[in-house]
């Protein structure tokens, strides 16, 4: 029996939570150790541990990489990370272009 | 976007910047080996990840009122083995119900209890921010001694909640549970732990998770904070890691030199107002009622059966 349900998960819908944010988090990637810690808790799920041919060049083979499209800017990851390679920058007059969320984007070109 | 944490949960959800509540739904969730139903009661975490037209839920969702998750997840549950017994359904699925501490402490107290007596193979994971925080920030069954809540606010005459918080676990022990553990979304690790047992446990009945969510927006701490919050709340003792697997305690996490509660309330501007030299036997109250429930759950993780 199929079901069709009213409301299914459609990403295009998703609220853009990448333009609450007026601090976002850099990472020092020579400093990365890849612990993990700022992917468990961030609560927006944004971090994942890279370990492409980029990231070799790195102490342990793999770096935190943080998609800013949802960040909410919170500060979680660096307050959670042990050898604080995660910096929160200002952003400046609102979402700058290096940081603006995909939407945004669109809406500007 | 980290592809496995959002299989079953997706951000662009409106929960305050720096709120926990996501952490422990993907984490849990991601324990799973089976599909997944989630039954959801009124709260927090409803009001933020399902405002029309956008879900943030991948996985079935169903929304309850405050007072019945746990009625909802006992019959969606009984007619999925009725219909596995009839062979027609044949997929393996895991129920969990997320409810706040309102929807669980307070007024989902009956249905949970309902659904625990009768044994129901349901996982409910109760996120704990010791108040009713999307409507504002009132005082639940969950708020600790001494909050300054809105409608149990603090003044120049008053300390604000004068009840030490509801013992959930030892309501749901007695039930007779063959799996339920008092976890905190600071030690993922551990929640993850516990998680993974109260998946087993579901085999011969309900599994109970209850885990604090530390709330940066009513508890009134920076968005960076949960985390460093949510582990003073263990090391001082205030919050321990516990599991009663059948009947019997095992403490977690022992700190080895717990920390004074000054540390963890002057974190948290809820609790400001004790830090007043005027309100150190308040202090010192609540200290002592952490001492004595700490050595109480010492005493139970020695005796086993
Ligand atoms: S600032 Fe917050 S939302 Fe953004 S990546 Fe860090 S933890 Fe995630
Ligand atoms: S917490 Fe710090 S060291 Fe650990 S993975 Fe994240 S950025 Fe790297």
């Amino acid at each position: 029996m199929e079901i069709e349900h009213p409301v299914q998960h459609k990403k295009e819908k998703a609220m853009d939570t990448g333009n609450w944010r007026n601090h976002y988090p850099v990472v020092d990637e020579s400093k990365c150790i890849a612990c993990g810690n700022c992917v468990k808790y961030c609560p927006e799920a944004c971090i994942f541990l890279d370990d492409s041919e980029k990231a070799e060049a790195s102490k342990s083979g793999k770096v935190a990489k943080i998609d800013l499209e949802f960040c909410k800017g919170c500060g979680v990851c660096a307050q959670v990370c042990p050898v604080n390679a995660i910096s929160m920058r200002t952003e400046e007059g609102g979402n700058n272009n290096e940081t603006k969320s995909k939407k945004d984007k669109e809406k500007t070109n | 976007m980290n592809e496995q944490l959002t299989k079953n949960f997706y951000p662009g959800h409106a929960t305050c910047a720096g709120c926990g509540i996501p952490a422990i739904v993907r984490h849990v969730l991601d324990e799973a080996d089976d599909s997944v139903v989630v039954i959801n009661a009124t709260g927090c975490l409803e009001v933020t990840s399902t405002l029309y037209p956008y879900t943030a839920w991948k996985v079935p969702y169903i929304h309850n009122a405050f007072e019945n998750a746990g009625a909802t997840a006992s019959g969606v549950e009984t007619a999925y083995r009725i219909l596995k017994k009839k062979k027609k359904i044949d997929k393996d699925i895991k129920f969990v119900i997320f409810a706040g501490d309102g929807g669980t402490y307070d007024i989902g107290l009956q249905s949970l209890s309902g659904m625990l007596e009768r044994g129901h193979k349901v996982l409910y994971v109760n996120y704990d921010n010791e108040g009713y925080m999307n409507t504002g920030g009132q005082r639940s069954g969950a708020t600790p001694y001494g909050a300054n809540m809105t409608t149990t606010p603090a003044s120049e005459t008053d300390i604000g909640n004068k009840t030490f918080r509801k013992d959930l676990m030892e309501i749901v022990k007695g039930h007779h549970l063959e799996y339920l553990a008092q976890a905190n979304v600071a030690y993922i690790e551990d929640l993850r732990k516990k998680t993974k047992k109260a998946f087993q446990a579901l085999e011969k009945g309900p599994a109970f998770l209850l885990v604090l969510q530390p709330c940066t927006n009513v508890w009134k701490f920076p968005t960076s904070d949960y985390v460093k919050v949510g582990k003073l709340a263990t090391e001082t003792n205030f919050w321990p890691l516990y599991e009663i697997e059948k009947d019997n305690y095992k403490i977690n996490l022992k700190i080895e030199n717990p920390k004074p509660i000054e540390e963890y309330l002057k974190t948290q501007r809820r609790f400001k107002h004790l830090l007043r030299p005027e309100n150190q036997e308040v202090v010192n109250y609540i200290q002592e009622n952490i001492n004595q429930r700490w050595n109480k759950l010492l005493k139970k993780a020695e005796c086993q059966f």
